[in-house]
């Protein structure tokens, strides 16, 4: 397998942006990757688009030929492809970017991830986020995505001592990060009083447990490595691409709070890079609702299952801690448009291993990690970056 | 969006009266019905049987939902739990006849048939189960 890096990147601001198209996003986050990377359209072997569900977002499916020509590409005819896998759309596409270099078919692709969520009402973007559950066996019945987080976080109180506090403390971080990300949706502070008196969504989360509806679009150029210091003198590489698959529905896993798909994904990622968990400098985690963060930060490995509230209270996350994790502010405070999401997760890696972060660097990050999730945990794809 | 009708009579038999089924290679129980066993695999082809659930079990663990999708915004707020039968397999469902605050993990349940929901004033009414404590 060849060497890949990341070359370039770029990304919109992430929020409720009344004024800008799915179209107009997508183009301004690709040109400016584009730009970053100091390529051309004809450079380009291969675009991949990673969009959750812009049939019912916008009504319009197609994105991957849409995308191409909406950046000024349809005379290229450069090969187009759009990728889903619900909310992990993003990091599957960064990963079939990754793989069609790592095979030597194309030389330089564009990855671009996208959502524009705010086109539709409030209640019909709940009911688009619950096509990523299974449809037949669970929203049929009344569960909602955050009901499913909500069932993840009560069998993880009962089974390990998770206090309601230490999921608040998981938005409190992820805020104060946030504050500092030019590119968040929410660039202001909270506490952890507001967090657990934020009205209620699913027992035991709150507004504040939960990511935002928004709209936005990142992208990112990969490169073949031996080719990368043509246009770049800090490339990234991307040491280990990892994916796994679990049951569509919660009530199908092994156990309600172990994410298998992560735990497998890590486990294929970690020996591709030859890492340990403790390797990892600075790592982008999906929190989706401040649940995921615990469970994803013991799936990964970086504490033992059951101690990620703990973690969390005992501030080993924060970004001055011993394992930084979404100094981006996370999808909480960052922002979730589902698509873009996953290559928001690597632009944010790329930045810190680049020593770009500004007030959110983390001293000395080295080694990177981004941890992608589709649905409540049937996709995981997680990636590990490298500064060279 | 209008559904057919038929994507949910298709699976009346399941929804209505919890019926399941097992693999007799191996003795595992499915709900909903699979093809095949996943573990015994081609083995299992033509040997996978029908049989009726009990509708009895215990919370392994729930919410309380306050947000809900359109479809169940005139029920909110209401529990809804992944109960595991007494047969094994795990399902997601309303609890109902209690207290929303009363529902507990390891709770014994029992399937009851009900109203789902309902497609506006005019149209279908969808039916299935929903768990209530046992009695
Ligand atoms: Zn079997």
């Amino acid at each position: 397998m060849r060497e890949v890096a990341v070359i370039g990147i770029g990304i919109t601001k992430f929020g409720e942006l009344w004024d800008k198209s799915f179209r107009q996003l997508i183009a301004e986050a690709g040109s400016k990757a584009i730009f970053d990377a100091g390529i051309e359209g004809k450079d380009i072997d291969a675009l991949y688009i990673g969009s959750m569900s812009s049939g019912r977002f916008i009504g319009q499916e197609h994105v991957g030929a849409l995308v191409a020509d909406a950046a000024g590409f349809s005379h290229l005819h450069i090969p187009a492809t759009r990728i889903e896998g619900a909310c992990a759309s993003g990091g599957l596409a960064v990963r079939q970017g990754y793989l069609s270099i790592a095979s030597g078919v194309n030389d330089i692709v564009v990855v671009g991830g996208i959502e524009k969520m705010n086109d539709v009402a409030g209640a019909s973007a709940t009911e688009t986020l619950a096509t990523a559950a299974d449809q037949e066996w669970e929203a049929f019945f009344g569960a909602t995505f955050p009901g499913l987080y909500a069932m993840i976080a009560t069998r993880h109180m009962h089974d390990y001592g998770t206090t309601k506090e230490q999921l608040a403390q998981v938005a409190v971080k992820n805020h104060a990060n946030g504050a500092k990300n030019p590119y968040a949706q929410y660039k202001f502070e909270v506490t952890v009083e507001q967090v657990m008196a934020a009205v209620p969504v699913a027992h035991p989360l709150g507004l504040l447990d939960c990511s935002p509806v928004s709209d936005g679009a990142a992208a990112i150029v990969l490169c073949a490595m031996d080719k990368a210091k043509e246009f770049t003198d800090k490339p990234v590489k991307i040491i280990a691409s990892g994916q796994a698959s679990d049951t569509l529905p919660l009530h199908g896993r092994r156990d309600i709070t172990t994410l298998d798909a992560t735990v497998h994904a890590a486990k294929m990622a970690y020996k591709q890079a030859n890492v340990t968990p403790k390797d990892i400098d600075v790592a982008e985690v999906h929190d989706c609702f401040t649940i995921a963060e615990i469970c994803a930060i013991e799936d990964l490995g970086f504490v033992e299952k059951g101690k990620g509230g703990k973690a969390v209270e005992e501030n080993i996350t924060t970004l001055d801690g011993e394992i930084p994790v979404n100094t981006s502010g996370g999808l909480k405070a960052k922002g979730h448009p589902v698509g873009a999401t996953g290559v928001a997760q690597i632009i944010e890696i790329v930045e810190q291993l680049r020593g770009e972060a500004d007030k959110r660097q983390v001293e000395d990050a080295r080694i990177g990690l981004a941890h992608n999730v589709g649905g409540s945990g049937a996709t995981c794809v997680i990636h590990i970056l490298e500064a060279i | 969006m209008k559904e057919s009708v038929a994507r949910f009579w298709r699976e009346i038999p399941q929804r209505y009266n919890i019926i399941g089924n097992k693999c007799t290679v191996c003795g595992r129980v499915f709900f909903p019905p699979r093809e095949s066993c996943p573990y015994c695999r081609r083995k299992s082809l033509g040997k996978m049987q029908k049989i009726q659930l009990s509708g009895k079990g215990k919370i392994v663990t729930y919410t309380i939902i306050h947000s809900a999708t359109e479809d169940f915004e005139d029920q909110v707020p209401y529990p809804i739990a992944i109960v595991e039968l007494d047969e094994g397999p795990r399902i997601t469902a309303q609890i109902v006849d209690c207290k929303p605050e009363d529902v507990k993990i390891d709770m014994r349940v029992e399937s009851t048939f009900r109203k789902i929901r309902q497609d506006g004033s005019t149209g279908a009414i969808y039916y299935g189960y929903k768990f209530r404590p046992m009695r």
